[in-house]
């Protein structure tokens, strides 16, 4: 097969090495429709420029598919940003920007079964683009938080009625982001782990 | 004006289809649907000896090399040997060798057969969440 030199293959930048103290990692997935800003948000706190990982999708995937491409169409590649956040010297925290249709979850084994939790990434002029995956991940059992990330002509829309919108529970956190501000960003992410924390507090007394 | 509401589907309901592929006719600017790219397809076949068999790796599973490639190693594997001198992700291997992620995890079964690589498993959610776990994970977002 065509494979680069493998002397020649770039690797992480020095100031991008893990330390060989890192033992274990967790993961975050940040879910939404097209453009809802999901690999901006990934950017925006990671500490490495964003990077792409690659799944093919093959005839395997084409039943699950009413739309899938034309019939001579055999493989599509499906592309996936993701970034990186150090926590200690022995675990770190990756995030997973990934596409709401649910037909390309499968192709990433245990993507959501084995993350802390999922931020679902709003727009509010489209906001039915995200019903589907917020579905999914109640069935899953993943815990979630839902992030309106603000752009300036998209309707506003108080967070009581987003709330009967979307069908949610008082306990998931909802609230407005600007995810190209990495403070912005983290509180979305500090939202999260203290809902999983008040989640965990939760089973640990029943 | 209020926000279009959401219809939550009775367990057992069928799927609805799924939603139709937003129709941006003669868009041939366009990079194409999201996720999805335009390049031409690759074709693979890097053989293994496992007989098909693929260790359990998840994305985050961070790989550590134990030794050099050695002569008798492929140039996929004597990359990803030389890649991860230090920890990194199968994630990050995926991105830095341009290659897909099943693809990297054959490679990382054999690699791991033969003792070349070593993995560390990731920390999955329990259904209990482990609250030291998530204190930590939340210092350090703090320190951001």
């Amino acid at each position: 097969m065509d494979f680069k030199n493998s002397d020649t293959i770039p690797g992480p930048r020095t100031e991008d090495q893990l330390p060989h103290t890192a033992e274990a990692a967790v993961k975050i997935v940040i879910v939404g429709g097209f453009g809802v800003g999901k690999t901006t948000m990934v950017g925006s706190v990671s500490e490495i420029r964003p990077l792409t990982t690659e799944e093919t999708m093959t005839q395997a995937g084409i039943g699950v598919d009413d739309n899938f491409g034309s019939a001579s169409k055999t493989a599509t590649t499906v592309a996936m940003d993701f970034g990186r956040i150090t926590i200690t010297d022995q675990l770190v925290l990756y995030l997973f920007g990934t596409p709401g249709q649910e037909r390309f979850w499968f192709l990433w084994n245990g993507l959501f079964e084995g993350a802390l939790g999922a931020v679902v990434l709003v727009d509010t002029r489209r906001l039915e683009v995200s019903f589907d995956v917020m579905g999914r991940l109640e069935e899953r059992g993943v815990p979630f938080v839902v992030a309106v990330n603000s752009f300036p002509d998209a309707p506003r829309y108080p967070v009581a009625e987003l709330r009967t919108a979307l069908d949610l529970p008082e306990e998931i956190p909802i609230l407005d982001c600007d995810v190209r501000r990495r403070a912005s960003s983290r509180d979305v992410l500090m939202t999260l782990m203290r809902f999983l924390h008040a989640l965990a507090m939760k089973g640990a007394l029943t | 004006m209020t926000p279009p509401r959401r219809q939550r589907r009775s367990p057992g309901q069928d799927r609805p289809a799924a939603l139709p592929p937003s129709g941006r006719p003669g868009a041939s600017g366009a990079s194409g649907k999201e996720g999805e790219t335009r390049n031409p397809e690759r074709l693979f076949v890097i053989g293994g000896e496992g007989g098909g068999e693929r260790a359990d790796i998840d994305l985050v599973t961070l790989i550590v090399a134990r030794a050099d490639p050695p002569v008798s190693a492929t140039p996929e594997q004597a990359a990803l040997l030389r890649l991860c001198a230090a920890p990194l992700s199968v994630a990050e291997l995926s991105a830095y060798l341009s290659l897909p992620f099943s693809v990297v995890t054959v490679l990382l079964t054999d690699l791991l057969a033969t003792e070349l690589v070593h993995a560390r498993a990731p920390i999955v959610r329990q259904r209990v969440a482990d609250r030291n776990l998530l204190e930590a994970v939340m210092h350090g977002l703090q320190k951001l």
